[in-house]
């Protein structure tokens, strides 16, 4: 069974409940429901008509619930709402999906739960899982979030900005569980991209696939983390790298310029570049240069150090780097690099010990580490 | 979405700033007040989405190491009492560093003497996370 195909029909089961008068959190539970059933008999007894089959059960699980519950209020208007055959989906439901999961009244941890479970049809359990947490406390942060966004109404427009920002913590802040996260928010931001025309939307595709594309590459044998001028370049996929390009270059082309686009075009440049040596650093720069323009972050504009480092070498670098603030993450592992760049051994191998204390992740530290052991044992 | 430890030290932290009296000179009833506060705490954080973990230690340890080939490994302790001592945990699964600090904040205003909060020192370190997939 394909349980990518599964989970691809979740967000317009769920909109088809909706519509049809359930409230979304009892709508979502019935879902989930339905989805462990098919999971149960689908292989030996596969539907003809996937979707048809999901709504049906779904949709029975939710009456089921509904009146079980005999205190509900609205139990006699649903009931009645059963004669009323449900629309089939559309896009623009799975988009409202994606608004309700991604609410500005969430915290970003619950928007990324509700999401995962409601638009990615994934488990409470391998929600968990995936994060680190108790089933029982991920279970509260997706019920307390669907109390949350109970009082907004499914048809209203939301802002496409905010899901961006949760589908890039999904890609970009995924641990390693069973479920692959970030071949997850690839997959949502492909089905995000089918239901809205938005050059963003498209640059954040982009962007995961030009990154999930190095991905082989970034970590060694022994798990430890290889930087991007240290890798295997024939190690990279290129066909995903061709598919990100494409799908930039289109973005691109309607010149609505966004923070993602401007990031992906600076990946792109990465994987354009044979080696690190033949990486168009100046072109890079510019792209900083319209990343700070439009998001104004300090870590983009440390980022821009380690460009201009390489642009105009280590000095026009530290140089870039002095105007930053020191307590900055990283800012210190980025003086470590350009001070070697620079010739200046003995201080990069403090700064890099100093910055393998401060590193925010045991591959990061383990790595600055292994840096400032580097340089420490040399032969003079 | 970041994971914290609060540590409690039975030792070693510096003394809380409301209370003298060891555990043991209270009364139980205090006892049972302080102990329902901490599992009160973490029943709240369940149902807030927050809760990772709890666990308590008991105060005997042994520190143990490796002597070589074929021979039995090494043990020492109980050390003197001036030596740092961990009583137990609670993990934090929150959004912000400042949630964090409000959550150890709480903790520490648990009941000692009088119903009084004893604000007792508590060791907040943050988790090692997962390396970030996009850093340039």
């Amino acid at each position: 069974m394909d349980e990518a195909l599964l989970r691809s029909l979740t967000p317009g089961v769920l909109a088809v409940l909706v519509r049809r008068g359930a409230d979304f959190a009892a709508a979502e539970d019935a879902v989930q429901e339905a989805l462990v059933e098919a999971f149960h008999s689908w292989p030996a007894d596969p539907p003809r008509d996937p979707k048809g089959w999901l709504v049906t059960v779904a949709w029975r699980k939710f009456l089921d619930a509904t009146r079980a519950d005999a205190a509900r209020r609205r139990r006699e208007d649903v009931v009645e709402a059963e004669v009323a055959p449900g629309p089939a989906a559309d896009v623009d439901d799975t988009l409202q999906l994606y608004f309700l999961c991604a609410h500005p009244s969430l915290t970003p941890s619950s928007a990324v739960a509700l999401t995962l479970r409601a638009v990615g049809g994934l488990t409470t359990r391998q929600i968990a899982q995936a994060y680190l947490v108790p089933e029982a406390t991920m279970a509260q942060r997706i019920s307390r979030a669907k109390r949350t966004v109970s009082g907004v109404r499914f048809d209203q427009p939301g802002d496409v900005a905010t899901v961006l920002r949760v589908l890039y913590l999904v890609f970009n802040e995924g641990y390693s569980g069973d479920v692959d996260l970030a071949a997850e928010a690839i997959r949502l931001t492909r089905q995000l991209s089918a239901s809205i025309d938005h050059p963003e939307v498209a640059g954040l595709l982009a962007l995961m696939l030009l990154h999930h594309a190095r991905r082989a590459a970034r970590t060694a044998a022994d798990g430890s983390l290889v930087p991007l001028a240290d890798q295997d370049r024939s190690r990279w996929d290129t066909a995903l790298i061709a598919t990100g390009v494409e799908i930039l270059q289109a973005a691109l082309a309607r010149d609505r310029l966004g923070e993602f686009q401007a990031q992906a075009a600076i990946a792109a440049l990465h994987a354009d570049a044979q080696d690190a040596a033949d990486t168009d650093w100046v072109q890079i720069v510019e792209w900083y240069d319209e990343l700070v323009r439009l998001t104004g972050s300090p870590v983009v504009r440390l980022n821009r150090a380690v460009a201009v480092g390489e642009a105009d070498g280590p000095r026009a670098g530290l140089a870039a780097l002095a105007e930053l603030d020191p307590a900055l993450p990283r800012y210190t592992a980025v003086s470590a690099y350009l001070h070697e760049r620079d010739g200046d051994l003995p201080a990069a191998a403090k700064l890099y010990a100093e910055a393998a204390r401060k590193a925010s992740s045991l591959a990061e530290a383990d790595h600055l580490t292994r840096q400032a052991a580097r340089l420490n044992t040399r032969q003079p | 979405m970041a994971k914290y430890l609060l540590l409690k030290h039975y030792r070693g932290a510096p003394a809380p700033a409301n209370c003298d009296a060891p555990i043991d000179q209270w009364t139980p009833e205090e006892v049972s007040a302080h102990v329902k506060y901490m599992q009160d705490f973490a029943a709240k954080l369940e149902t807030t989405g927050e809760f990772v973990d709890a666990q308590a230690l008991a105060p005997e340890g042994t520190f143990v190491r490796y002597d070589g080939e074929g021979r039995p490994p090494v043990t020492d302790g109980p050390f003197p009492e001036t030596k740092d001592l961990i009583a137990g945990w609670m993990v934090i699964d929150v959004d912000s560093y400042e949630r964090a600090l409000e959550l150890a904040g709480e903790l520490s205003a648990a009941p000692g003497p009088n119903g009084e909060p004893i604000h007792e020192w508590l060791e907040l370190r943050p988790f090692m996370a997962a390396a970030p997939t996009i850093t340039e």
